[in-house]
């Protein structure tokens, strides 16, 4: 941990479209161990703020606890943010969706958080399609509380302490994607390539969005024998595809090799695409993507990138059909539209 | 984004054994001619250790309390503060803190042996590059014998730079450091020939003689018809140091846009003169002069005029009266040639005296040319770049006498250099070949994980000024100095800008995990991991604007996922977060001292 973080910048740095510069976007100092996956996690998420050139006050972060969860602070200073209870951001998040449908939120958890105390909360936000991009940082341990297993640690991993873990892991793609998700992936902490424009990809899907983030604990689980350790991870890592979020205003200018190649066009006229298509796999096939991880489990490897989406599909708003507008800006007359309205209310009931 | 990879173009891993890669780093060390520990002696400063800041800077640059006053100082356009703030460390001030603050000196000097070792050596001039000879070779035991035409020695330290500027006491002192040497002094000696010098069976003869001919312009109307009241410059200076002249009309203009006219036009103000004014040229934009001493002219009233050459002295009755002065406007062609073209207009400008300050020349009258030295373009001797010989190898030449007017700096750089070629040559060793290598250390700044021996916390902080004296008293007499020099309290703010470029931040590939911390922390993104390529191509692909292509790549060998780390060395801060942002200590903090290569050592 540093305390000092000098406020010179790069002086060529641009700025984005907004005229903001990748420094607002930061946040305050990180307080976690040297080398925590979740730092890139933090710096990803910038990068891809700055790079969508989201006003900071448009956005939420919304989280519980652990070290993870903490991360709110590091990242986007200048936007809102509720650190919750452990296991209970999912709540504090629909309530706050539900109040303000104009803002964009982004739930920030962990495997502790959101697979063992919360996983009740978060099932249910899959389940109700909240508008959210919902990252988990994983790192199969309860880093906060000195390196617990947590729910995501593989079966026969091994802890810094030599332990192996005794229980099955939950897999929360395969969970999300089962649970009626409409966009999963998996990622790694220590691949931004991969990272950033998959975060980018969510922030424009409307709906729920997971990102799973394999990110390893440097203190209590990167030793030998973790499965979720940098090395483990780098040596056993196999993507569903090169991955590239084309914004809706941008032109196509990479150049494609040919033939193992997909785009996926999202509500807005942005572009999903996908190269190097890995061979069976349908990303717009809840089937084929639960038997792309399977296959990938069974080889004992880690299958990032984007797993499945479905670029349509109603989210809690359109369900409910709330209001377009904050409901800290309807006024009287909104609430109380008056005695004609109640009595043609009145009269469709009888 | 997606890279193809030709291993063949591949930058290599930088070489960090090689004490140019890291010196480089230190980029005030490194544009200083002579190479002096800059960021050693701030911290020093810092640290309230001024006398062996002094000390540093005496063994490099010979003249700590003159040059803190009057150094051309190159370091500072080089210094890294001025890449992320507006100006750079005042570096060339805090030489002069170190100077005024240090305690005594003369017992941490070397000593000079009793018994000498049979060589003798002549110096001719006795300015810095002279001095700094002796300076490196007295302590070796030379016997040396140093001949100047002026009364005292400093040369143009003593003739040209005016006293507000920089003490006598101060010169004194600095020259008597080396005098007291047992240097063998003939001063008001005008050496007219050097063949009676080398009949004098020296081992070896240094020419330190200067640019000692100020330009005129013989040919303008009018010039030589009122000759005592138009002057040369350096001759007017030279003059007025030397308490000939004490003088000077109430209107003069100064002709010249260089250091010497600002020096010309502050002494006319001390003697008399109430309208000053100075009078280039060309645009203001290519004045020669360096900016701070602009600034001091203009804030003593003094006027700069510029696009105006001079067409006309005015005579009436052998009196001067003034100058015309064409009008022209600078025009550059295609070929980014400058031309100044007239605009047909012409000003009048009145005058007592006018100081021609347009320059100076090499002379050496004195050399007769069959002493086996050879005489190239522009009747300049040919002298080795790099160890300061002559055609002739007992002769050696250092200072302005070599490769024209410079500086005090490079008067000093040059003599620490022939020093040693004379040393080797007279121990029969090759002067090229078998110069020393410099002196370098490398020592890790770690103390705990987030404490360092050196301040780490980089802030912003904008350059202080020196405090100067009050106008009315300095205008009224040439010998009250007018800046006062940084107080201890000054000193040390100024000090804590400096980002200790000289800890350097050392990469170990092999424990590096990738985790990514380094590159997400560097405030300044330094740090990239990426695929190699080649250089051009890798520049663009950095995590921030690359463009400085003078600033270099530190690259590291390959990684286990097939990239490499790549720093750009260009504006990082020294901050030391990278080191503890680390997880596995690949990377730390390192301080690098290098010392060049000194004559005996
Ligand atoms: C007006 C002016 C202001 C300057 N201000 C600065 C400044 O602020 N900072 C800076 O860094 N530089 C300054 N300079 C430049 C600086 O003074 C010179 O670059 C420097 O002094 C050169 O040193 P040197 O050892 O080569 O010779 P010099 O200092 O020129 O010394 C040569 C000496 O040799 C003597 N000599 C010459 N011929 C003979 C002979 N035949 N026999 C005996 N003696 C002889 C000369 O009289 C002189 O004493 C200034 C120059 C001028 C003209
Ligand atoms: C209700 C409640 N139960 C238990 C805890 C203790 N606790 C704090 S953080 C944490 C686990 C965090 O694990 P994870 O979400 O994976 O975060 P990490 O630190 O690994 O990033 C636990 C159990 C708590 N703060 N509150
Ligand atoms: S304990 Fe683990 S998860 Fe928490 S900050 Fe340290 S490395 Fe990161
Ligand atoms: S010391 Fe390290 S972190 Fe600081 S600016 Fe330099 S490279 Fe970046
Ligand atoms: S912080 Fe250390 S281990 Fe991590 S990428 Fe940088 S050098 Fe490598
Ligand atoms: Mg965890």
């Amino acid at each position: 941990m540093s305390y000092i973080l000098p406020p010179f910048r790069h002086p060529d740095l641009p700025t984005n479209e907004l005229g903001f510069a990748r420094k607002d976007y930061e946040g305050a100092l990180s307080t976690l161990c040297a080398g925590c996956g979740h730092d890139s996690i933090s710096s990803a998420i910038i990068q891809a703020c700055y790079e969508m050139n989201i006003e900071p006050h448009r956005l939420a972060k919304l989280s519980g606890i652990g070290c993870s969860s903490k991360t709110p602070a590091y990242f986007l200073g200048n936007s809102h943010g509720f650190n919750s209870v452990h296991g209970r951001m999912p709540s504090v998040a629909t309530g706050a969706n539900l109040a303000n449908r104009q803002l964009l939120y982004l739930g920030v958890s962990g495997d502790g958080d959101s697979a063992s105390i919360g996983i009740g909360q978060f099932v249910h936000a899959i389940r109700r399609n909240l508008n959210i991009v919902y990252i988990v940082m994983n790192n199969g341990c309860y880093g906060l509380t000195k390196g617990q297993d947590s729910a995501t640690a593989d079966a026969g991993s091994v802890s810094k302490k030599g332990h192996a873990n005794p229980f099955t892991a939950i897999n929360m793609t395969a969970l999300a994607i089962e649970m009626g998700a409409n966009f999963v992936a998996r990622s790694f902490s220590g691949d931004k390539h991969q990272l950033i424009p998959l975060i980018k990809a969510a922030m424009n899907h409307p709906g729920f969005a997971l990102i799973d983030v394999v990110s390893p604990c440097v203190t209590f689980n990167n030793n030998v024998g973790s499965t979720k350790s940098y090395d483990f991870v780098r040596e056993h890592k196999e993507a569903t595809s090169e991955f590239d979020f084309v914004p809706e205003h941008d032109e196509i200018t990479a150049d494609y090799a040919e033939g193992s190649s997909l785009d996926v066009a999202m509500h807005d006229g942005s572009i999903i695409h996908l190269s190097k298509v890995a061979k069976g796999w349908d990303p717009r096939n809840r089937f084929s993507a639960l038997s792309a991880l399977n296959n990938a489990e069974q080889r004992g490897e880690i299958l990032t990138g984007l797993l499945f989406v479905h670029p349509e599909g109603r989210d809690l708003h359109s369900v409910f059909h709330t209001v377009e507008a904050p409901l800290n800006s309807l006024q009287e007359k909104d609430l109380c539209p008056g005695k004609g309205v109640l009595a043609q209310i009145n009269d469709s009931f009888r | 984004m997606f890279v193809k990879l030709n291993k063949v173009n591949a930058v290599k891993p930088t070489n960090i054994k090689d004490p140019e890669y890291f010196h480089k780093v230190v980029d005030c060390q490194y544009a200083c001619p002579a190479h002096t520990p800059v960021p050693e002696y701030i911290r020093l400063i810092a640290a309230g250790m001024y006398t062996e800041a002094y000390m540093i800077n005496w063994e490099s640059n010979v003249f700590p309390g003159i040059l803190g006053r009057t150094c051309d100082r190159p370091c500072e356009p080089a210094c890294r503060r001025g890449r992320v703030e507006e100006e750079p460390v005042a570096i060339c001030r805090l030489k002069r803190v170190a100077a005024d603050h240090k305690g005594e000196v003369r017992s941490l000097m070397p000593t000079i042996p009793k018994h000498k070792n049979g060589r003798k050596i002549a110096l001719i001039g006795g300015g810095p590059a002279a001095l700094t000879v002796a300076r490196d070779l007295a302590p070796l035991g030379y016997t040396v014998d140093l001949y100047d035409d002026q009364k005292a020695g400093g040369g143009m330290m003593r003739s040209q730079i005016p006293a507000f500027r920089l003490p006598e006491a101060v010169l004194d002192e600095e020259v008597n450091y080396i005098l007291d040497m047992g240097i063998h002094t003939h001063f008001n000696t005008y050496v007219s020939s050097l063949k009676s010098v080398l009949n004098k069976n020296y081992d070896a003869v240094f020419v330190g003689t200067g640019a000692p001919r100020g330009r005129d312009l013989p040919k303008l109307p009018g010039r030589w018809e009122d000759k005592a009241h138009v002057h040369i410059g350096i001759e007017f200076l030279a003059s007025v140091a030397f308490e000939h002249t004490h003088k000077i009309g109430k209107k003069v203009l100064v002709l010249g846009g260089g250091n010497t006219a600002m020096d010309c036009c502050r002494t006319a103000r001390r003697l008399g003169g109430e309208s000053v004014k100075v009078v280039v040229r060309s645009p203001f934009e290519t004045m020669k002069a360096s900016p701070w001493e602009i600034q001091d002219a203009k804030r003593e009233d003094i006027p700069i005029l510029n696009n105006m050459p001079p067409k006309e002295f005015i005579v009436e009755n052998g009196k001067l009266k003034g100058v015309i002065f064409e009008h022209v406007d600078a025009v550059y062609d295609e070929k980014g040639r400058r031309n100044l073209v007239p605009t047909g207009e012409t000003t009048f400008l009145e005058a007592d005296d006018v100081i021609i300050a347009i320059g100076q020349d090499n002379a050496f009258p004195w050399i007769e040319r069959d002493l086996g030295i050879e005489f190239g373009d522009w009747d300049m001797p040919v002298v080795d770049r790099q160890s300061f010989q002559s055609t002739n190898p007992k002769v050696f030449f250092g200072g302005d006498a070599a490769f024209g007017p410079e500086n005090v700096i490079t008067a000093v750089a040059h003599g620490h250099q022939a020093a040693i070629s004379i040393d080797l040559f007279l121990q029969g060793k090759h002067v090229k070949n078998e110069r020393p290598s410099p002196m370098t250390n490398l020592v890790s700044q770690k103390m705990g994980i987030h404490e360092w021996r050196y301040d780490n916390d980089v802030v912003k902080d904008l350059r202080y000024a020196v405090p100067h004296a009050a106008k009315e008293l300095t205008l009224q007499n040439r010998k009250v100095e007018v800046e006062l020099g940084f107080d201890e309290r000054l000193g040390f703010k100024e000090a804590q800008r400096c980002l200790n470029c000289d800890v350097q931040t050392v990469f170990n590939t092999s424990r590096c995990i990738e985790c990514d911390a380094c590159a997400d922390i560097c405030p300044t993104s330094c740090i990239t991991f990426t695929e190699n390529g080649e250089e051009e191509d890798l520049r663009h692909r950095l995590n921030a604007p690359s463009t400085d292509l003078s600033q270099d790549l530190y690259v590291s060998d390959v990684l286990p996922t097939k990239r490499v780390m790549i720093k750009d060395e260009d504006v990082c801060l020294h901050c030391g977060l990278c080191a503890e942002r680390c997880p596995t200590a690949a990377w730390d903090m390192q301080q690098f001292l290098y010392n060049t290569a000194k004559a005996g050592l």
